[in-house]
């Protein structure tokens, strides 16, 4: 029991003391969009092997966050998934990537192809059988994602439509939900990010991606910049940005990290350097 | 109600209940045992976290349940003895303080997350920690933890207490080598339960102890949690699957033992005090 | 053996008592601090969607659309409360079965494997539910009715999942019921069944209600499960079918998005679901409190 104590005691005290041992690093947060984080976390791993003695610390909790602690200084960088709005023109973006969005259906749909007003139609509820898009004789359960999302507001922005107009049967919260909710039932239709399609298709889960406006739902097609529904994945700074800063961006924008990219795939912005 | 018909009852519920959980084990396991190895356990995570191992993390999760512990179990232990055995019998202030213990039990777990990222990270400048995280998990699991031992307490014959008087003991002194180990069962389970509750706990961590997956250094750093990342890898990492599934049967590993290690501990000692209940 | 350590009895000093009653006390009230802690900041952040007569559209709108201003959190309020009432239907009976099974029937090789494997079941993570019930149990209830993501399955899920708490509270209480009320009735020759309805689990109901207590409020806040196999839709319920959004899954789904008067609208479900949590406390303290006096 003493021993214990002894243990505790000095265990304690190292806990106190190793706190000053980092104080002398640098520091670099950033924080946002759940999208951005773990490709942001790859990076800074890279950049810190590069850097001696920095350090990046990269916390989650949505686009919106990010903007927030980029603008009351909480982060050095924040991360955001969209482009910055029209009240957010005080802020700065730094383009590191982009991510297509894709309609998905299960596998075994045999529906090939819908145009943008069967689209809108079956979003809000106009059609509610497969059939009336050459499909089985089956209701149709819309997947649709939560407010404030980026990639609901992007859809509602492509197809001019107000949320409160879709009458949705599931509503998600991340891109993972959107793959498991739509591979478990073969009425679903649901949109979500191209690349995690890809990759699921690929791995044999039971989804798969409709073109758009005749346009094939590919990275390869998001880097061309013809695919109609993409959006930009931002780093955000106030005002000029620390010099630390600025070289995790320029980092972050160079093609040395061009493979992290992809990797999490997403496409990589065609290099400015 | 026949005898038998009643004993076959219970026996169902019991097989209902093994059964729910053999079949998501089975699901757990099955999907996880693939990706499952010694280096995965000690590595270090790669590629946000679909290669690599879990390293740090398991190192940062016990870290921030060793800190919910530490707060945790003193202070339930003592609210539960003030509830149980100081506190007038129906008084107002212990009512009060019972009323509010449930409530917080019922807090969801968002929001403990965010008033600990208010509290804790910003207010009191712990930042995002293993420090904030496990703060954040003691206010969590106390509640449940003192609610438990309150009961083992409270439920104790009368006539223990009346006994321990006559010998001219001190109430504290009745309340140490007496009635706490008796309350021993409801002690073990507060703390079984508290212990599943930290560990599995997501929602409240991702805001205070945060997502940097990097080893800890010390209590003031950023450490995910394994229950956080799990749930990254299978709703937010693209083909994450695999290594969620992996560390989700690591977690169930870790918690079995810290139960038997919990239980062993409470059955030394209580066979440290005089009467073995 | 009961005066192995007579040293260490007189060494704590008759008056400790005086030092220790206000350290504990003490405690007490500083864990009940939280709570005020907590509704203050919750209290806070709520304001600018609670003042002027803000908190009106809370109960008047019809949804929940917050980016076009409308706030109704009435549906997801009787959703939170359906999903919790079926799942403690579910978990109640069976969790209070299972505490008798390994007190009074498992054979005693099985005792501590069981308890054990309801630690476990306590210990999962809730992702890890939200993910089983995502991929098998939603699937199969959409094999019967669309689109599976439902009242039920939140419900099933959330059952297995406040389940160990109910039951390892229970064993608790159980299990410091005196031995001496156990033997007295079985020597008047009670039968097993009457002993345990009629006997035990009436004197052990203050740790039961309060284990039942605790599963209620756990599983009004519990987040990811909910989230993941209730569908998210916002409205009433009418059937167990029906998908809907809790107060908890709508916090957690829209809080990283949120700004200004939305997320003061998010603060305000996590404001009125501690309430709720409170009525439900002060209520079942006063029921209990009546049935230990009567």
């Amino acid at each position: 029991m003493k021993k214990f104590k002894i243990l505790l005691t000095t265990l304690i005290c190292m806990m106190l003391f190793s706190q000053s041992s980092y104080a002398g690093s640098e520091r670099l947060i950033l924080t946002g969009s759940s999208t951005v984080a773990p490709l942001a976390l790859e990076i800074g791993k890279r950049f810190e092997q590069l850097h001696a003695g920095v350090r990046v610390d990269v916390q989650t909790g949505g686009s919106t966050r990010g903007v927030l602690d980029a603008r009351s200084g909480t982060a050095d960088i924040g991360m955001a998934s969209r482009a910055l709005k029209g009240t957010e023109q005080d802020l700065t973006s730094h383009l590191i990537g982009m991510d297509g969005i894709s309609i998905i259906l299960h596998r075994n749909n045999p529906v090939k192809m819908l145009s943008n007003a069967q689209i809108i139609a079956i979003f809000t509820g106009k059609i509610r059988n497969w059939q009336q898009v050459g499909g089985e004789n089956r209701s149709i359960t819309v997947v649709n994602k939560a407010e404030g999302h980026s990639t609901l507001e992007l859809f509602l922005h492509h197809f001019s439509l107000k949320n409160s107009q879709i009458k949705a049967d599931v509503i998600i919260g991340d891109n993972q939900q959107g793959i498991k909710t739509v591979a478990g039932n073969p009425n679903a239709i649901g949109y979500v990010s191209i690349g995690t399609a890809e990759y699921e298709e690929a791995q044999g889960t039971a989804i798969k991606r409709l073109p758009m406006a005749g346009i094939a739902p590919t990275t390869e097609q998001v880097r061309l910049g013809k695919f109609p529904l993409s959006r930009p994945l931002n780093l955000i700074t106030k005002g000029k940005p620390s010099s630390l800063a600025q070289s995790f961006i320029d980092f972050a924008r160079s093609p040395a990290v061009r493979d992290l990219v992809e990797a999490q795939f997403f496409v990589a912005v065609a290099s400015q350097h | 109600m026949p005898e038998r018909m009643f004993t076959l009852l219970i026996w169902g519920a019991a097989l209902l209940v093994t059964g729910a959980l053999l079949w998501l084990l089975a699901d757990t396991v099955l999907q996880g045992v693939a990706h499952l190895s010694w280096a995965f356990i000690v590595d270090a995570p790669e590629h946000a976290g679909r290669d690599g191992g879990i390293g740090p993390i398991l190192v940062s999760t016990l870290c921030i349940l060793g800190v919910a512990l530490l707060v945790s179990l003193p202070l339930g232990l003592g609210a539960a003895i003030w509830l149980a055995e100081f506190s007038r019998q129906g008084g107002f202030l212990g009512q009060i303080i019972r009323l509010s213990l449930d409530v917080l039990a019922g807090v969801p777990s968002i929001v403990y997350g965010l008033f600990g990222n208010a509290f804790f990270s910003l207010f009191l400048g712990f930042g995002f920690s293993i420090l904030s995280g496990g703060l954040t998990l003691a206010c969590m699991i106390i509640p449940v933890f003192i609610r438990s031992c309150e009961a083992g307490l409270s439920a104790i014959d009368h006539g223990w207490r009346h006994g321990a008087l006559a010998l001219g003991m001190s109430r504290s002194t009745a309340v140490w080598y007496i009635l706490l180990p008796a309350a021993a069962p409801a002690i073990i389970a507060g703390l079984m339960l508290g212990i599943g509750r930290a560990t599995a706990e997501t929602a409240a961590l991702i805001f205070t102890s945060g997502y940097v997956d990097r080893m800890p250094e010390s209590w003031m750093d950023s450490g995910r949690a394994l229950a956080v990342h799990i749930y990254d890898l299978s709703m937010n990492v693209t083909g994450g699957n695999a290594a969620a599934y992996a560390s989700a049967l690591v977690l169930v590993t870790l918690i079995v033992l810290l139960n038997v290690l919990a239980q062993a501990m409470t059955d030394r000692w209580v066979k440290r005090r005089i009467f073995s209940a | 053996m009961i005066w192995s350590k007579p040293s260490s009895l007189l060494l704590l000093p008759r008056n400790i008592d005086r030092l220790w009653q206000p350290l504990l006390a003490g405690m007490a009230v500083l864990c009940a601090v939280l709570l005020l802690l907590i509704v203050a900041f919750l209290l806070k952040e709520a304001i600018p969607a609670l003042h002027d007569g803000g908190w009106r559209s809370f109960f008047n709108d019809q949804s929940w659309y917050p980016l076009e201003n409308m706030f109704g959190l009435l549906p997801m309020l009787w959703a939170s409360l359906a999903i919790v009432s079926l799942a403690l239907l579910l978990a109640a009976p069976l969790g209070l079965a299972n505490a008798l099974f390994v007190r009074f029937y498992a054979p005693s090789f099985l005792v501590t494997p069981y308890r054990l494997m309801l630690a476990l079941l306590a210990g999962m993570p809730s992702v890890v539910y939200g993910l089983w019930g995502l991929t098998v149990i939603v699937p199969i209830i959409a094999a019967y009715h669309q689109p599976g993501t439902s009242v039920l399955a939140a419900s099933l899920v959330l059952a297995l999942m406040i389940l160990p708490t109910v039951a390892l509270t229970c064993l608790a209480a159980l299990e410091a019921v005196p031995s001496s009320l156990h033997a007295g009735a079985a020597a008047l020759g009670m039968s097993k069944q009457g002993l345990l309805l009629g006997v035990i689990v009436p004197a052990a109901r203050y740790g039961i209600g309060a284990g039942m207590v605790l599963a209620t409020a756990r599983a009004l806040g519990e987040t990811m499960v909910v989230l993941m196999v209730a569908g998210n839709v916002v409205q009433t319920p009418h059937s167990i079918f029906d998908p809907v959004r809790a107060l908890t899954a709508n916090i957690a789904l829209e809080m990283g998005y949120a700004t200004d008067l939305h997320r003061a609208g998010l603060f305000t479900s996590g404001l009125i679901l501690t309430l709720l949590v409170l009525v439900l406390a002060w209520f079942a303290a006063r029921t209990m409190h009546k049935y230990q006096y009567a």
